[in-house]
């Protein structure tokens, strides 16, 4: 088996979208996290930082996975490396 | 149903069955509704709901009996994205999802939200990192990749121990919820007799068909899980704002509770209650402080007053009274000092204010917020760590047709969780609105209906006492199980009984669901990796699947031993089930296929330092497994590293077994071509020329 240039361009597209979605996720959970206390004015009638625990973190981390099943998906068939219909 | 042609002809015929099947369940609902209004007793509701659901499960279970090894491993590795995310819904969603956390979130406000943060982020690691690597890899179980990637038994062995950890203490809390929720839908059953009949529920599937069985049965209990959490949800929202959208109106609910929490920790009549509670905290600290005197006093005194009852020849009733009282008393000075101090703390705690819903990281000081702060952030990254390394999650994504489903897997997976995690914190905020504006304040006399109901169930969970005697409940006279925040919620929106049976038959759905899927993965692993893999590799299909099943019977039966034990601490068990899974498998399988470079002894030493680690410090500061373990006495204060509680114990294994793993990786020499080759062919979902072909029959 030989990995062509492709390849390890697709690779590291890969690598570049995880680590920018992990970014995402990161800020998302741990920063808006560490700062709950400073981030607590009114965001239609929750403190902000509650609606982000409750709500909006958990509305980001559902986005994330979509657009990357979509963004692979599609690299897959950029690159020719998706598999056949049915199998 | 099950034996369609192509994949798409099958996703269709799918669609349309469960469509078919969610309108049935309903139209059973419904039926049961119009039969309450005529006149049903309650008791038979609560039959109905055990029955039927119970006999569908065991029907879809008997349809997709196998002893093919695809089938009985992974359901064929046809299951469509979108009914592999739902299955996934039902296996992830436990008793505790479904009726222990709105309740956590109810008493413990925004700290609470830890637990929805960490069950839900933890999917997008799984989706980045592990999802659609182990679907190329393709074979049954996670310990199967631990051992092709890091060649050989001992990887796959230190990989059986962690899976059969993990698993055993969370099947365990799934076993004894079933027992639970069967008790509360056939009243006057007992509580192991209630374990044994859902045990029936959870073998008649997972035991004929396994994960095919269990997969589809999955789908048909996590439509009724979500059905029976998000019903009484609207109606309570519809009941407190008109809008039957909780999840986007409740901002408005909690902003009036937080105005009523204001007035409530200033209100002179709860200040009255929460002084005497005050009061007689300080009275049982005297008497420990007087042991072991006030222990002899305490008891001569009893004497003292039965005598004189007598002697004046009292009522029978004043005499028994005064009996029950000498019965119930410490039988020395050590139990008077332990019942004493946990009398102490309980008054202590009813003393307190009541909580600030929404305010995060409540403490003293600023030094308390920020340890507050600290552990919230450490549980969420231990759950999520845990929820991207449990096996018997992992193992769903083996399921899908292909690479690009499990991907798409992933996104259905966590929107089906989702839908019932975004709407926990919601009604945990309306219930809390409930409580404070209606029951506080109203009269000892003309309580609503569904708190005499239930303080008649169970003590724990309801139960107030007017302990100033001014005929007015306060808050600080409420005493609040968490589990009664969803099992209550029908009743306090006014729903008929057939909700609350509907709601004790999803709580069940999740039960058995979550035991189904991790029952399975222990008796995988001993009979797939433990069995085939390391004692006798030429066993035949048949004899695999067979040894499997009888197994699964095995654990099963060993489960439902412990869970009748009742063991104290059950919820930590659980979640300290996520540390172990995070510390043994996550850094191991990440970077087993993120770093070529990573090798057998790196993977071993990691993983075994990560759970070293981890169950070192849960068993040096958990003061039940202190006790066990060394003997300390539960009183005396933990030495916590950072100030970090129990159980985020992960949060040093999972570093830890990172660290080791690259470490000893880069100090013995790099793994084999095959190896490296195997690492590719996992990477990307097609390679032309790919002769390396991993995917198990």
């Amino acid at each position: 088996m030989q990995l062509t240039d492709k390849h390890h361009e697709y690779w590291s597209k890969n690598l570049k979208i995880t680590s920018i979605l992990l970014s995402i996720w990161f800020v998302a959970t741990f920063v808006v996290g560490y700062f709950a206390r400073e981030l607590s004015f009114n965001f239609f009638g929750w403190p902000f930082s509650f609606y982000m625990a409750a709500q909006g973190s958990l509305v980001i981390y559902v986005v994330i996975i979509w657009y990357y099943a979509r963004y692979m998906n599609a690299l897959d068939v950029e690159y020719d490396v998706h598999e056949g219909e049915d199998d | 149903m099950f034996n369609s042609a192509t994949q798409s002809e099958f996703a269709r015929a799918l669609k349309k069955s469960y469509t078919w099947y969610t309108g049935g369940f309903l139209a059973f609902v419904i039926i049961l509704a119009i039969a309450e209004k005529m006149g049903l007793p309650r008791a038979y509701i609560g039959y109905a709901f055990l029955g039927a659901t119970v006999l569908l499960y065991a029907g879809i279970g008997i349809m997709s009996r196998t002893s093919d090894a695809a089938e009985y491993y992974v359901a064929g590795r046809r299951v469509p994205a979108l009914f592999n995310g739902m299955a996934t819904g039902a296996d992830w969603m436990s008793a505790a999802s479904f009726i222990g956390m709105a309740g956590t979130l109810y008493l413990s406000g925004f700290n609470g939200l830890a637990f929805i943060m960490g069950w839900t982020g933890g999917y997008c690691l799984v989706a980045l990192f592990l999802a659609p690597y182990l679907r190329k890899f393709g074979q049954f179980t996670i310990p199967d990749f631990l051992g092709a990637r890091y060649g050989g038994n001992f990887p796959r062995f230190i990989g059986i121990l962690a899976a059969i950890l993990c698993s055993f203490t969370y099947v365990v809390a799934q076993v004894y919820g079933v027992g639970l929720i069967t008790t509360r839908l056939l009243p006057g059953v007992a509580f192991e007799t209630g374990i044994f009949i859902g045990l029936g529920g959870i073998l008649v599937c997972s035991f004929l068909g396994g994960m095919r069985a269990v997969t589809w049965t999955q789908v048909a209990q996590y439509i009724i899980l979500i059905v029976a959490y998000l019903i009484p949800c609207v109606w309570i929202s519809v009941k407190h704002t008109n809008i039957p959208v909780p999840q986007l109106v409740y901002g408005s609910v909690l902003e009036k509770v937080t105005a009523r929490e204001k007035q409530l920790i200033e209100d002179p009549k709860e200040l009255e209650v929460r002084g005497i509670f005050k009061k007689n905290a300080d009275d049982f600290d005297a008497k420990v402080k007087a042991l072991p005197k006030s222990w002899e006093d305490g008891k001569a005194d009893l004497q003292k007053k039965l005598d004189e009852l007598k002697a004046g020849s009292a009522p029978a009733k004043d005499i028994e009274a005064v009996e029950k009282s000498i019965a119930a008393y410490p039988k020395s000075a050590d139990a008077a000092k332990l019942a004493w101090n946990a009398a102490k703390a309980g008054n202590n705690g009813k003393a307190a204010p009541p909580l600030r819903h929404a305010e995060a990281f409540p403490g003293k000081d600023d030094a308390a917020r920020d340890v507050s702060r600290r552990n919230f952030l450490a549980l969420v990254f231990c759950l999520m760590i845990g929820t991207a390394a449990l096996p018997h999650i992992l193992m769903r994504y083996y399921t899908t047709p292909s690479v690009k489903e499990a991907r798409t897997s992933v996104f259905w997976s966590l929107f089906f969780i989702f839908l019932l995690y975004f709407s926990a914190p919601a009604l945990a905020v309306l219930v809390k609105y409930d409580v404070y504006t209606l029951l506080v304040g109203s009269e000892f006399a003309k309580l609503p209906q569904w708190v005499t109901a239930w303080q008649s169930v169970d003590k724990s969970l309801l139960s107030l006492v007017d302990i100033n005697k001014d005929g007015i409940v306060q808050l600080a006279e409420i005493t609040i199980g968490g589990d009664i925040v969803v099992l209550a919620t029908p009743e306090i929106a006014g729903l008929p009984y057939v909700i609350s049976g509907l709601v004790a038959a999803g709580g069940l759905a999740a039960a058995l669901s979550t035991a189904d899927g991790l029952l399975l993965t222990i008796a995988n692993a001993l009979s797939h990796d433990l069995y085939y893999k390391m004692i006798d590799p030429n066993a035949s299909t048949t004899r695999r699947v067979t040894i499997s099943k009888v197994l699964l019977l095995v654990v099963a039966l060993a489960a439902a031993y412990v869970a009748a034990q009742k063991p104290a601490d059950i919820l930590f068990l659980v979640s300290a089930a996520f540390s172990f899974a995070a510390a043994a498998f996550f850094p191991a399988l990440v970077l087993g296929i993120f770093w070529k470079r990573a090798n057998k002894w790196g993977a071993c030493l990691g993983m075994i330092a990560g759970i070293g680690v981890t169950f070192y410090y849960m068993i040096t500061t958990q003061p039940w497994l202190r006790e066990i373990f060394f003997g300390t006495p539960r009183a005396v204060p933990a030495e916590l590293w950072w100030g970090i509680q129990p159980i985020s114990a992960g949060l040093w294994g999972v570093p830890l077994g990172f660290a080791v793993i690259i470490i000893v990786s880069l100090l013995t020499p790099a793994p084999d071509k095959d190896t490296q080759e195997l690492v590719d062919h996992v990477r990307f979902p097609v390679i032309k020329g790919d002769t390396v072909n991993t995917t198990a029959t």
